[in-house]
């Protein structure tokens, strides 16, 4: 529902030229994950752990009814492990081929318009796991954003 | 594709099911005029439906199969199987049509004129007039040339066809006249057809017992032609039953599962309130959601006869093709499973059907020979056990061979030797679920391709179902299928692991003990293997924790003595314990498909949200047995691995498998693995006396027991451990006071001992242990037993092993089976014997010195007498030899030299 207000906005709004991006902070780092690809933000409240699952799956939780599984930013983008659990993690909501994701990250920011013109691809010097996941780079002011394609950060997962 | 095609193709496809069915058991009676007038209408209604649809290639062949048919039901021309055969190709005709039609949208291209035209002449009587041209028929290899030759050249009066004034020309075969099919149009009742091409039966108001879904198709079948006659059991009840999209169904389905595990969270909040005012309206909700589910589910029920309309004709056509004669009994068609899980079951089901027709029935005349009735029975029955449904399908036929399914468990490497001997049979039979298991020998046209079963079982265990066999040699064979009813919801048992909640579906779950501490269930250890003695059987016992590999779990391992709770689970015949810290609640979850992330994490099949609103893993309870199995494995390949290290120790250091047993004194003794047969535990009440010594009844025959050492007692009360040896058939049970160990050793006998029944003694682990000699209890035990099992002039044998050990181990079984043995050690030595002896057969160790052991081949002093070698590894490099036997195996040897002496005489 919430997927569907946006895009309809997003529609109206668009101007030529821009994106607009959720940004999202791992560790020291902003993130921006494409408006439209997200469907909620949520804060963890249980999780229950998957024996056996590959590592960045933090595990499985019940949000309104549908299985979701989670999976640590953190751990995908090999920052060190949350110290503090998983309890109160915000997350944003995802889906792909159907399925829901959580893709759990450190916080939640605000939604920003980019210009096309400040985007550049990904530097050469960039770490493999950051550069498997990421779309390129946004110049902002005194920061980087890195942008996630979240596709590849869940076809990675998997 | 037009949906009108579309509609037609399914309704087309659900009428010559029933069409098969119909013919089977036409021929079976033909002068059930009743099933005649089925088909018929059946046949008729295709028919009318394809000109309808402008399909002619379809109408024709429709049409001459039903004039056919027509002449059947006059009466005019009796039905033989040869004509029947002649309709089933019509209809077989037809569903290839149908199957292009279906890929393609469009009738494809084709000439029927010879089918048409055997059929026409069928219908003339022609066929029981030219008997040979109808078999040529049967092997659907229609004459290409008689036919149209047939169709074209008789004359109109002659050949039936009319003048069609509408087209201004004779009719071709099979066609019908404008007026004709005018009257088809009629005939068939086509205005009620709905949208969609997969649909259910559905009934409005839910039949009160199956017997009146049954006949659902059949009615409606009935009910569409009520132009013709009869069908007195239709009228009417087609206004009862509606036809509703799958799709609708499914999602009623999904909802109410929703419905479901809300009506759940409500109940669990409820429940800790206890002074709620929700609680009675809660309880209606409750019960109505309960009955909701109930109604749903029946829905999706479906007559497990509709998955064996086919079976008729597969085993009619089977019979036929392969000249045996085979009755297929169903029994309980009525019992009704959900319609998922029959779609599923079919594809194995007629596997298996057609599995039993070729490799289970006999031969009429091979059963007549051992006298069973020359028809054999098929015989399928369904009924509701629990909550499953078990489908049995026996069989009267030769059941299966133990023996071979035990070879070729060995030869495949499934099992080793050993274990194969001491596995009952039931294990063994279950061999054939293994891949790529076929016994065999023929590969046909039907099965023995060693893919049937495996697939089998893999397909039933799919939807949680299980397969298992009782089969006895000469009597038949009896396979248990048992499904669950359903697959969306499923009650299951949440236990806690390590303070995590997971579910263990209900189906898989046998039993729940409590075990170790003060209850009457101990928990024991073999090595690091936990076990439970439940009911005189060892259950193998694993951590849920451990199966599931969570951290830490190893390091957590319960000392025995504190209570656990055991789940005790089976699963494809193997039952095993399942150690939880906590046991919960059943509950009735849904079954949530699991994300593909996780999806690789097979120890688990899906998840489900629980009454409180949280997650839970359910268990698969396949790949926990694979866990408890691995393990096994693990050891095994542990043991594989020391035995590979072993062997090529053995290269230089000669070592050996002995068994370490105590008897008659502190002092071990040892045995080489190789040469005895099994270890048992007998009970000594059953050990009897006669002719002054002690015998047991073993496996069909009588088995002497004498002590290992004559100052060992044989026990009085209590298990005795038993050593098994066998020769010839002759087995002698060596009593000994305990088993100690097995070890790999290098045996090297160092003091001879002039004891009676020893060789001499080693060291063995580092303890002097003196080592049995076989040969010396066989002969004292069975006086007959070196006795040759053929009177046959002694055949000389040099035997070459530098080993004392193998020497005196191997003198004794060669001349127990009649050989004159001189056993030297050196090749130098062998060959001196090998002058004057002129021995049939030189056997040589060729581990030792292998290069002496060729000079052997070469020397004329041995008279071109086949040089056996012998080695400790069945591998060893021999192939300049005549054969290559191991030392150890006894039953090898003395064939393998036989072998190797026919071959050297008729070199």
């Amino acid at each position: 529902m919430n997927a569907t207000a946006l895009k309809s906005e997003d529609m109206v709004v668009s101007d030529f030229g821009t994106q607009e991006f959720v940004t999202v902070h791992v560790g020291d780092q902003i993130l921006g994950v494409g408006v439209k690809e997200i469907h909620d933000v949520f804060a963890l409240s249980e999780l229950t752990p998957v024996p056996g699952a590959r590592k960045e799956i933090a595990g499985v939780l019940n949000l309104r009814g549908r299985i979701v599984t989670a999976i640590d930013a953190r751990v995908i983008l090999g920052l060190p492990p949350r110290e503090n659990g998983y309890a109160g993690v915000m997350a944003v909501g995802v889906e792909h081929k159907g399925e829901s994701y959580g893709v759990l990250v450190d916080s939640v920011g605000e939604v920003l318009r980019l210009k096309d013109s400040e985007f550049e691809a990904n530097p050469i010097n960039m770490d493999a796991k950051w550069k498997n996941i990421s779309r390129g780079i946004y110049r902002l002011e005194g920061k980087l954003l890195m942008t996630i394609d979240i596709e590849k950060l869940l076809v990675q997962s998997n | 594709m037009d949906e009108l095609l579309a509609e037609f193709l399914t309704e087309t496809n659900e009428f010559l099911e029933t069409v098969d069915t119909q013919l089977v058991q036409f021929e079976s009676d033909p002068t059930d005029s009743e099933t005649l007038n089925n088909i018929f209408r059946l046949v008729h209604t295709i028919k009318g439906t394809c000109g309808f649809l402008g399909l002619p290639r379809l109408q024709f062949v429709a049409h001459a199969g039903e004039t056919l048919l027509g002449k059947f039901r006059d009466g005019t021309i009796d039905a033989t199987p040869d004509s029947v055969q002649l309709v089933l190709e019509s209809i077989d005709r037809i569903k290839e049509i149908l199957a292009d039609l279906e890929t393609t949208g469009q009738e494809p291209e084709g000439d029927d004129s010879a089918l048409i035209g055997a059929l026409e002449r069928a219908a003339e009587g022609k066929v029981d007039a030219k008997p040979v041209e109808a078999k040529v028929e049967v092997k659907a290899e229609p004459e290409p040339v008689a036919a149209p030759d047939n169709a074209d050249a008789i004359p109109v009066d002659e050949n039936g066809n009319k003048w069609d004034k509408d087209l201004g020309r004779f009719l071709k075969p099979g066609e019908v006249s404008l007026a004709e099919l005018e009257a088809a149009f009629m005939a068939a009742d086509v205005e009620e057809i709905p949208a969609k091409a997969e649909v259910v039966e559905a009934a409005a108001p839910i039949p009160r017992n199956p017997e009146d879904r049954r006949g659902g198709t059949e009615r409606r079948a009935a009910a569409r032609d009520e132009d013709e006659d009869g069908a007195s059991k239709g009228g009417g009840v087609s206004a009862q039953t509606i036809r509703v999209n799958v799709d609708v169904l499914e999602n009623l389905m999904t909802m109410v599962s929703e419905l479901v595990l809300t009506r759940n969270q409500l109940m669990q909040m409820v429940r800790n309130n206890s002074n709620s005012e929700f609680k009675a309206p809660l309880q209606r909700l409750s019960s109505v959601t309960g009955e909701l589910q109930d109604s749903v589910m029946k829905t999706r029920m479906q007559p497990v006869g509709s998955a064996w309309k086919k079976l008729p004709r597969i085993v009619r056509d089977a019979a036929r093709d392969l000249g045996k004669k085979i009755d297929l009994v169903l029994e309980g068609e009525a019992t009704e499973l959900d319609r998922q899980v029959l779609e599923l079951i079919k594809d194995p089901l007629t596997h298996m059907i057609r599995n039993s027709c070729d490799h289970a029935i006999e031969k009429p005349a091979d059963r007549a020979a051992v006298g069973k009735n020359e028809t054999g029975t098929i015989k399928l029955n369904a009924y509701h056990e629990g909550g499953h449904i078990v489908i049995e399908l026996s069989d009267d036929g030769a059941g299966l061979n133990t023996a071979r399914i035990r070879d070729k468990a060995i030869k495949n490497g499934l099992v080793s030797e050993e274990q194969a001997w001491t596995m009952p049979d039931a294990q063994i039979h279950r061999f054939i679920f293994a891949p790529g298991f076929s016994t065999a020998q023929v590969v046909t046209n039907l099965s023995g391709r060693g893919v049937g079963m495996d697939v089998v079982r893999t397909n039933i265990k799919l939807i949680g179902g299980e397969v298992d066999l009782q089969s006895t040699e000469g009597k038949g064979t009896k396979f248990f299928i048992k499904i669950p009813l359903t697959l969306a919801i499923v009650s299951a048992l949440v236990v806690g692991a390590k303070g995590q909640r997971f579910a263990i579906p209900q189906l898989s779950v046998v039993e729940l003990v409590s075990a170790g501490g003060s209850s009457e269930h101990k928990v024991e250890t073999l090595n690091k293997a936990r076990v439970l003695r439940l009911r005189d059987r060892l259950l193998p016992l694993m951590s849920l924790s451990g199966a599931l590999s969570i951290d830490g779990a190893e390091a957590d391992i319960k000392d025995n003595n504190s209570t656990q709770f055991v789940v005790v689970m089976q699963q494809a015949g193997i039952m095993f314990g399942i150690v939880v810290d906590e046991v919960f609640d059943t509950e009735e979850i849904v079954v949530k498909p699991l994300s593909s992330a996780v999806s690789d994490v097979k120890a688990f099949s899906g998840a489900t949200i629980l009454g409180d609103g949280s997650v839970i893993m359910i268990i698969d309870p396949q790949s926990i047995a694979r866990a408890v199995g691995e393990t096994e494995e693990h050891t095994s390949e542990e043991a594989d691995a020391r035995q590979k290290s072993v062997k090529q120790e053995a290269k230089k250091d000669d070592t050996e498998s002995l068994i370490i047993f105590r008897a008659g004194g502190e002092e071990p003794k040892a045995v080489p693995l190789g040469v005895v047969t099994r270890l048992e535990d007998l009970d000594v009440s059953t050990f009897e006396q006669s002719d002054g010594k002690t015998l047991v009844q073993y496996r069909g025959s009588l088995m002497p027991i004498v002590p290992a050492d004559p100052y060992t007692n044989i026990k009085t009360s209590g298990n005795q451990p038993i050593l098994v040896f066998t020769h010839n058939d002759h087995a002698i049970g060596l009593a000994v006071d305990e088993i100690l160990d097995i070890v790999e050793e290098k045996l090297d006998i160092e003091m001879a001992t002039d004891k009676g029944g020893m060789l001499g003694v080693a060291v063995i682990k580092g303890r002097a242990t003196e080592i049995l000699d076989v040969g010396y209890h066989l002969s004292n035990a069975i006086t007959d037993w070196d006795k040759p099992v053929k009177k046959e002039e002694p055949k000389n044998i040099v035997l070459v092993e530098r080993n004392p050990f193998f020497r005196n181990l191997l003198s004794p079984l060669l001349k127990a089976a009649g050989y004159n043995v001189e056993a030297v050690d050196t090749v130098s030595a062998a060959l001196v014997c090998a002058e004057y002896q002129k021995p049939t057969a030189i056997l040589a160790d060729i581990d030792e010195d292998r290069s002496s052991a060729l000079r052997l081949l070469e020397d004329e002093r041995t008279a071109g007498a086949p040089v056996v070698a012998l080695s400790g590894s069945s591998e060893a490099d021999a192939q300049e030899f005549a054969a290559l036997v191991r030392k150890s195996d006894r039953y090898g040897l003395i064939s393998t030299i036989e072998y190797a002496t026919k071959k050297g005489l008729a070199a």
